[in-house]
C-alpha cells in the first residue's frame, strides 16, 4: 500500500522508464521537426520558383530555373572556387584586421575617456559613409590589389565591434567594481578579471555580424576594378547576361558567409559557457 | 537543502557575549558626514554620525530608505570617503583595514561573477590585490560546505537560486578571515522562507567565525533576530536616532520571534521608526 502511494506521488515528478522513453521520443520528434520544417520550406520555394519559370516561360537571362543554377554550380565549380578564394582571403583578413583594431581602440576608449570623446564622433562619421562610396576612395588610395578590399572589409567590421566592445567593457555591474575595490584589486586586475570577461558576449554578437558583413565588404570592393573574386564574377556575369552564373555566384558567396557565421557561433559556444546574471 | 544542518552542526555555545581573542572596538565613527553632489544640487546622505562597534559583536543598521545606512556601511568599507568626521576600523584608517583584507563585504545582489563557478567566485579574493591576498584558515571548499553548498562547487551562478548565490557571496567574503563582515541588505531580495533560513545560518556563521558583523536591513524582525545592538537611523539627512540593545539570549532559533520579549523589542523599534 505504501509503495503504491509513493508510486502515485512520484509519477508527477520522476517518470518511470516508459514515461521517460515517451518523453525522450517526443523531444527527438520536436528536434527533427525544427530541422525539417525550414528544409521543407526551402524545397517548396525552389519548386515554386522552378514551376513559375517553366509555366510562364521566363527567359533564362531574366530569371534562370533552379535546375540551370545547379547545373552551373556543378559544371563551373572550378571557376566558382577560384573566385571564392580571393574573396575568402580578403574577408577573413579584413575581419581580423577590423576587429583587432576595434578591440584595441575600445580598450583605449575605456581607459582614456578623453580619447573616446575626441575620436568617437569621427568613427561615427566614417561609419555614415556608404560602403559603395568608401570603396572607390580606398581603391584610389591603395591600388588595385587585395589591399583595398581588405580595407573595406575591415572598415565594415570595425564599427559594430567598436560600439559593442566599448559597451561590454563599460557595462559592468557596479557592485562587481565595488567588490574589486574592497579586495584592493589593481586597475589591470579589474580590466582582465571583470571588464574583458563581461565584454565577451557583447564581442561575440558583434563578431557574428562582422562575419557576414566582412564578406559583403570584400565583394563590394571587388566590384571596382577587379578581375578576380566573387564580386568581379557577379559584375562579369551580369554584363554577359549569364544569369545562371550570377545566381550560382551569389549562392557560393552566401554559403561562405553562412559558414563563416557558423564558425564564429561555434567558437562562441566554447568560450562563453555562462549566462548573464542580469538576464536571469 | 542540507544547509541548515551543515551550519547548525557548527553552532558553538557561547558562554559570554564578549568572546575570547577579540577585544576593543571594531569600528569607531566620529561625526561622520557624507555629502554627494548631484545634478540637482548637494545631498546630505549622512549628517554627523558617531558610533562605536564592539569587536565580535553583531550590529544592525535599521532605518527607512534614504537614511544613509548603505552609505555608512560604504564609509566603513572605504568605498565612500566621508566629507567630514573621522572613521577608524580596527584602530586604523579604513584604507589600512581594506588593504589588510580585514573587511569582508556582502552586496545586496550577491555580485557573483557570472563567468565563474561557485568555487571560482569564492577563490577570487585570493587571486587579486597582490600582497593583500591572503588565504584564511578555512579553504574555499570548506567555506562552501560551511554555507551549505558542498557539492555545488562547479555550478555557475545562473544555475543557482537567489539564496544559494547569496550563500556563495558570504563564503567569498569569509575567505580571507575578515575581522569585520559588512552586509548590505544581503537577504532583501529573497523570499521569506529562504530569508528565515539564512538568518539562522548567519548566526551560526557568526558564532563559528567570531567575526564582527555590521548588517544593513529595513526589516525590523531581521534586525531583532540577528543583532546584539540595533542602530536606528533617521532619514534626510541620515543621522543616528537611537541605539537599542537586543538582550535576547544566544543561540537563537526562529521560534523565538513569538516570545513576548521579542515582540516587545520589535514593537519598540517600530515606535522609534515611526518618528524617523
Amino acid at each position: 500500500m505504501t509503495a503504491q502511494v509513493t508510486d502515485t506521488a512520484m509519477s508527477g515528478f520522476v517518470a518511470d522508464a516508459e514515461e521517460q522513453a515517451r518523453f525522450l521520443a517526443r523531444k527527438r520528434q520536436l528536434l527533427w521537426r525544427k530541422r525539417l520544417l525550414p528544409l521543407g520550406a526551402v524545397i517548396a520555394l525552389l519548386f515554386l520558383w522552378w514551376a513559375a519559370v517553366v509555366l510562364f516561360d521566363i527567359k533564362p537571362f531574366i530569371a534562370p530555373s533552379p535546375v540551370a543554377v545547379v547545373r552551373v554550380l556543378i559544371q563551373r565549380f572550378d571557376i566558382l572556387m577560384a573566385n571564392l578564394l580571393p574573396t575568402a582571403v580578403e574577408s577573413v583578413c579584413g575581419f581580423l584586421l577590423g576587429n583587432f583594431a576595434a578591440i584595441a581602440i575600445a580598450t583605449v576608449f575605456v581607459h582614456k575617456r578623453t580619447a573616446e570623446e575626441a575620436f568617437f564622433p569621427i568613427a561615427v562619421m566614417i561609419n555614415t559613409i556608404p560602403v559603395v562610396a568608401k570603396a572607390p576612395i580606398l581603391v584610389l588610395l591603395l591600388g588595385n590589389g587585395m589591399e583595398p578590399k581588405i580595407a573595406i572589409a575591415a572598415l565594415i567590421c570595425f564599427f559594430p565591434t567598436l560600439v559593442n566592445m566599448v559597451r561590454g567593457l563599460q557595462d559592468v555591474n557596479p557592485q562587481s567594481l565595488e567588490l574589486m575595490r574592497v579586495l584592493s584589486a589593481s586597475q589591470r586586475e579589474v580590466f582582465f578579471k571583470i571588464r574583458v570577461q563581461n565584454s565577451l558576449p557583447y564581442l561575440f554578437s558583434a563578431l557574428k555580424i562582422a562575419a557576414s558583413t566582412s564578406v559583403i565588404g570584400a565583394i563590394v570592393g571587388e566590384w571596382i576594378g577587379s578581375t578576380r573574386g566573387i564580386g568581379a564574377l557577379i559584375i562579369q556575369a551580369t554584363y554577359a547576361f549569364d544569369t545562371p552564373l550570377l545566381y550560382a555566384t551569389i549562392a557560393v558567396g552566401s554559403t561562405f558567409s553562412a559558414c563563416f557565421f557558423g564558425v564564429i557561433g561555434l567558437i562562441e559556444r566554447r568560450v562563453v559557457k555562462w549566462k548573464s546574471e542580469r538576464a536571469h | 537543502m542540507t544547509a541548515s544542518v551543515a551550519i547548525g552542526g557548527l553552532g558553538v555555545s557561547r558562554a559570554a557575549p564578549a568572546r575570547a581573542g577579540v577585544a576593543g572596538d571594531a569600528v569607531r565613527c566620529d561625526g561622520v558626514s557624507v555629502r554627494f553632489t548631484t545634478e540637482r544640487g548637494t545631498v546630505t546622505a549622512l549628517d554627523g554620525v558617531s558610533l562605536t562597534i564592539r569587536a565580535g559583536s553583531f550590529l544592525t543598521l535599521l532605518g527607512p530608505s534614504g537614511c544613509g545606512k548603505s552609505t555608512l556601511l560604504r564609509v566603513i568599507a572605504d568605498l565612500v570617503a566621508p566629507s567630514a568626521g573621522g572613521v577608524a576600523v580596527l584602530g586604523d584608517r579604513p584604507e589600512v583595514a581594506r588593504r589588510n583584507r580585514d573587511i569582508g563585504f556582502v552586496f545586496q545582489d550577491a555580485a557573483l561573477l557570472p563567468w565563474r563557478t561557485a568555487l571560482q567566485n569564492v577563490t577570487l579574493p585570493l587571486e587579486v590585490g597582490g600582497s593583500a591576498a591572503r588565504p584564511g584558515k578555512r579553504s574555499p571548499q570548506d567555506l562552501l560546505k560551511l554555507v551549505g553548498l558542498g557539492g555545488w562547487e562547479n555550478a555557475f551562478p545562473h544555475e543557482l537560486s537567489g539564496g544559494m548565490r547569496q550563500r556563495v557571496a558570504i563564503a567569498r567574503a569569509l575567505v580571507s578571515d575578515p575581522k569585520l563582515l559588512l552586509m548590505d541588505e544581503p537577504f532583501g531580495a529573497l523570499d521569506e522562507i529562504t530569508r528565515d533560513r539564512l538568518n539562522e545560518e548567519l548566526l551560526g556563521v557568526w558564532e563559528s567565525t567570531g567575526t564582527t558583523i555590521v548588517f544593513v536591513t529595513h526589516s525590523i524582525y531581521e534586525a531583532v533576530f540577528l543583532s546584539q545592538q540595533v542602530l536606528v537611523l533617521a532619514a534626510r539627512p541620515g543621522r543616528v536616532r537611537e541605539l537599542v540593545d537586543i538582550d535576547l539570549p544566544l543561540p537563537r532559533q526562529l521560534g523565538m520571534r513569538e516570545t513576548p520579549e521579542f515582540v516587545r523589542l520589535a514593537g519598540r523599534l517600530r515606535q522609534i521608526l515611526e518618528t524617523c
